[in-house]
């Protein structure tokens, strides 16, 4: 049995090894140095961390393993008899002790550079979700939704057929990105509308929980341009893998003319919102909608997922009368997931996938929702409902 | 060994033995059934949590999706967590204490019997209850074992069955709890002092404490959550005045020590495994107490480390960094102490002891990631990705669940009278250990890469490594079949043990006979040098 131990070993040594041998093919293996001084810090105290876990390693498992090696009765080891001293408990207590406090202090140092909020020269509000992230402009007024994009989406549904390899960046490419200027201190605002989000990019070294109701700070000073991707982090219901982030960190020339175009888009689309629209048009943008929106709980063909979503195809809201319809839309349903979309889509989008779903699925009833309708539903709502103010059913985008 | 005789003489008269039939484990009040019951009952929900791993790591064999929705996908991580960790690794350990903590401290019984038959039979009906979830229309818990507000809330009418099984095992916990604290302060053999105590014994006892402790402020934070859900108050929705992180705050207060739970009882199964294949006394049997204790104090000052990304002031990060730092010191004075106990031991490496080194060098791997993720600048970095995934599952897994696997293989001859299969003992060893760091170790990649947790579907730079975990995971499960073949037959027969079963063993339990008789200790041993274990 000697032999057959030190086979055994070996073997496991060996088969545990075997899938590091391959190494320099497989690219995912440490975290990312970033670029921001905060992330480059945070790299540095997690390699220091790393080399200090693996010399107190080493030291442990080479003393352990001399002495399975040495001290093995098949060797003929006799047992020897001490088994107590306080001298080297003193000594293995306070030696990690001094280590630690060794690395605490760069580590508070780091900490506290990463809490320090002033100065920061521009601010964006983010609000998660599900699953989706609001990004607001404070300073500049400008606002969106930012998604998985469309593409990806289609590509992650069950049985899509489509070979994931041919997708760029799958999961994480976003139908709009946050654009942000190099070499300024953003402060990010985070809070959530539903239920708690995370927004993480790991190349900023920013990851930080948006709870609904309240609002977190953090920052970062981009030090490169580039694009840099993350995700959420915090386990937000179904779509959850699904709400990746994006940052284009740009020069400020570029972030400037992108601002510019930004305010002329939102004047553009106040237009759009106060004309007639066709039905047709209406259905075209509400196919839209409802797929970013509403097929991920009720499905392509409206059919729902029985016990967990409801239909929408021939269902008592959607065939009904048309201001229940909207009432559902833009207040959700209270404990359930079907969230208030009336802050979160505008009136435009609002119309459109109201007048979609009434069309779609052998709902066929012919009616539509024109997009200034929507001002005035809503105002209709909030006298109806005055509690339900909290819901911010004036706030809709553009 | 004098004590077998005298079992041997009450074995004559056999006044009391075992009920007939299947009554006999219905109405059992003896503490060697109850703990036959704990560990089947405990082996049966570990093929049940393993079978919802297998199900994600199928999942997450390749990007997309093509199993499950991602709902269920939510559901199974969910569940899995609730049936290994309160279904396994607590009901194991509970068994283990009701097996063996009477017999190594002298005593005829548990102190509270009739206490401990229903601790015991509160379990199955809740995990029905728990189980059964899965199977209504609105679904499994789906919101992570954590549940936390608002997201948990969203769940349909089944919530309601969450809460009551949670409160029902909590209430089988603390019940279980006072049994243990109860037996170990009254039923020791006279003149077995506390600090003569066992190891095994003391990790439970203060084990205990922490469940009593900790086990009430959870079942506060989940009827927060019922009323919230159901009666219309607002303790976690800013709505209403509430905050939904102070649930996270309550819920950690208990979750914390509740990993501690998990693996103090491991830490005093391996203390009683190494000394014996070392033939060797456990070095630092004080400073081991005293790290025990030093350990549950701590765990009681660390909860928000679980919390960095939260938003909590920095003199609050700052706080629970240290505290978490502090961690380390008492636990690595328990694997210094360990790795003491070798040197200059006479080993031999039966399955046991194979799993105790596993266990130390695995779980020491666990904690070291651990000690990373105290640096909190660096947790934010990894916060829920799958590096906090790869860390948990190497203190539980190679840890909590390798230490219950050395447990097994240490007292099974004790409890059936034969010895298990000590080839195959080993091969299950060999190859659980190849397939569970297959398993867990390219998660420390992929989390450091980026990945978050609790994802169905990841980008195609994880691709390779989430494949290779998944054989791992394949691999692992399935070869724990070879467990339960090994268990059967040294169930069905095998060479006989004696008494003393192991050539180092020490302790009370090992002056009975092998299979222990339906009573033991009916007499009051005498302590003597040679039986107590320190």
């Amino acid at each position: 049995m000697r032999f057959g131990i030190i086979r055994w070993m070996l073997l496991g040594l060996v088969a545990t090894a075997l899938p590091s041998v391959a190494l320099a093919d497989w690219g995912a293996l440490n975290m990312t140095e970033g670029v921001t001084d905060i992330s480059r810090r945070v790299y540095g105290l997690h390699m220091a961390i790393f080399y200090i876990c693996c010399i107190i390693g080493a030291l442990v498992f080479g003393v352990m393993f001399y002495s399975i090696f040495k001290h093995r009765k098949s060797q003929g080891a006799v047992a020897a008899d001490f088994h107590e001293s306080t001298t080297v408990e003193i000594v293995w207590t306070v030696v990690p002790l001094v280590i630690l406090i060794a690395m605490a202090i760069p580590a508070a140092r780091v900490l506290i550079k990463m809490e320090d909020f002033t100065d920061s020269e521009m601010s964006i509000k983010i609000t998660g979700y599900q699953w989706r992230w609001q990004y607001e402009y404070l300073d500049e007024g400008i606002a969106f939704y930012s998604q998985l994009h469309p593409e990806h989406n289609a590509a992650r549904q069950m049985d899509s057929g489509v070979d994931l390899e041919t997708i760029e960046n799958y999961l994480s490419e976003v139908d709009k990105p946050l654009v942000v200027p190099v070499g300024k201190k953003i402060r990010f605002l985070h809070t959530a509308a539903d239920v708690i989000h995370s927004w993480w990019v790991p190349a900023l070294s920013v990851k930080k929980d948006a709870n609904p109701g309240f609002i977190n700070e953090n920052w970062a000073l981009i030090e490169e341009p580039g694009i840099y991707r993350g995700k959420c982090t915090e386990l937000c219901g179904r779509d959850h893998g699904f709400m990746p982030v994006v940052v284009h960190a740009v020069p400020q020339e570029e972030y400037d003319q992108w601002v510019a175009e930004q305010q002329e888009q939102m004047a553009a689309n106040d237009l759009q919102k106060d004309r007639q629209w066709s039905k047709e048009e209406l259905i075209a943008q509400g196919e839209m909608v409802y797929g970013a929106n509403c097929m991920g709980c009720h499905q392509a063909q409206g059919q729902g997922i029985p016990g967990m979503f409801p239909a929408i195809a021939g269902s008592a809201v959607a065939t009904g009368d048309v201001s229940t319809h909207v009432q559902t839309v833009l207040m959700g349903v209270a404990d359930t997931s079907m969230a208030a979309y009336g802050s979160k889509l505008s009136d435009t989008d609002l119309a459109a996938v109201i007048t979609y779903q009434r069309n779609a699925f052998g709902n066929d009833l012919g009616d539509t929702v024109q997009p200034y309708q929507m001002k005035s539903l809503r105002q209709g709502l909030l006298q109806s409902n005055a509690v339900l103010d909290q819901f911010d059913l004036t706030g809709g985008v553009n | 060994m004098s004590y077998s005789d005298a079992d041997a003489h009450h074995g004559d008269h056999d006044h009391h033995g075992p009920a007939p039939g299947l009554m006999r484990w219905v109405t059992t009040t003896n503490h060697k059934d109850i703990g036959t019951l704990y560990l089947w009952f405990s082996l049966i929900m570990f093929f049940i949590g393993g079978g919802m791993a297998l199900i994600i790591r199928a999942e997450l064999w390749a990007p997309g999706i093509q199993i499950v929705d991602p709902m269920f996908f939510n559901s199974m991580t969910t569940m899995h967590a609730i049936v290994m960790i309160f279904g396994v690794v607590m009901p194991a350990f509970v068994g283990l204490a009701n097996w063996m903590i009477p017999m190594m401290l002298g005593a005829p019984d548990m102190a509270l019997p009739r206490l401990n038959n229903w601790s015991f039979w509160i379990m199955p009906f809740a995990f029905t209850i728990m189980l059964s979830t899965l199977f209504m229309d609105s679904g499994g818990p789906a919101g992570g074992w954590t549940m936390y507000p608002p997201l948990v809330l969203q769940m349909g009418d089944s919530f309601a069955y969450v809460i009551f099984a949670i409160h029902f095992m909590g209430i089988s916990s603390v019940m279980g709890s006072i049994n243990i604290v109860a037996t170990i302060f009254n039923m020791r053999a006279p003149g077995m002092t506390l600090m003569q105590m066992p190891m095994f014994v003391w990790t439970w006892l203060i084990t205990a404490f922490l469940l009593i402790a900790t086990i009430p402020v959870f079942a506060g934070a989940v009827t927060m959550l019922l009323t919230d859900r159901f009666f219309e108050t607002s303790f976690f929705s800013a709505a209403g005045g509430g905050d939904p992180v102070m649930y996270q705050h309550i819920f950690w207060f208990f979750g914390h020590p509740e990993v501690y739970i998990l693996i103090l009882p491991a830490f005093g199964i391996i203390s009683h495994i190494i000394p014996t294949f070392s033939r060797k006394q456990l070095f630092g049997y004080d400073s081991m107490v005293y790290a025990t204790a030093s350990i549950a104090f701590l765990s009681f000052i660390v909860w928000a480390h679980h919390m960095f990304t939260t938003g909590m002031p920095l003199a609050a990060e700052l706080f629970f960094m240290f505290s978490t730092m502090m961690i380390s010191v008492p636990t690595g004075v328990k694997v210094f102490n360990w790795v003491s106990t070798m040197w200059r031991g006479s080993m031999t490496f039966e399955t046991p002891m194979l799993f105790a080194i596993g266990f130390v060098i695995m779980f020491t791997i666990g904690g070291l990631s651990g000690l990373m993720l105290a640096i909190t600048p660096a947790d934010i970095q990894y916060h829920d990705t799958y590096f906090v995934v790869a860390h948990f599952h190497y203190v539980l897994v190679p840890g909590a669940i390798y230490s219950l696997m050395a447990a097994c293989y240490f007292w099974i001859p004790k409890w059936t009278g034969n010895m298990y299969d000590e080839k195959l003992g080993r091969m299950h060893f060999w190859i659980s250990t190849i397939f569970v760091n297959v398993l867990f170790f390219p998660m420390h990649f992929v989390g450091l890469a980026g990945m978050p947790r609790r994802i169905p579907d990841y980008s195609l730079q994880f691709a390779d490594w989430n494949a290779i975990a998944t054989i791992g995971a394949f691999g692992f499960g399935f070869s724990q079949l070879m467990f339960v073949y090994i268990i059967f037959k040294c169930i069905k027969g095998g060479e006989k043990a004696t008494g003393e079963v192991w050539e180092g063993a020490r302790g009370l339990e090992w002056t009975v006979d092998s299979p222990a008789p339906y009573h033991t200790f009916e007499d009051s041993p005498t302590i003597t040098p040679e039986t107590i274990t320190r």
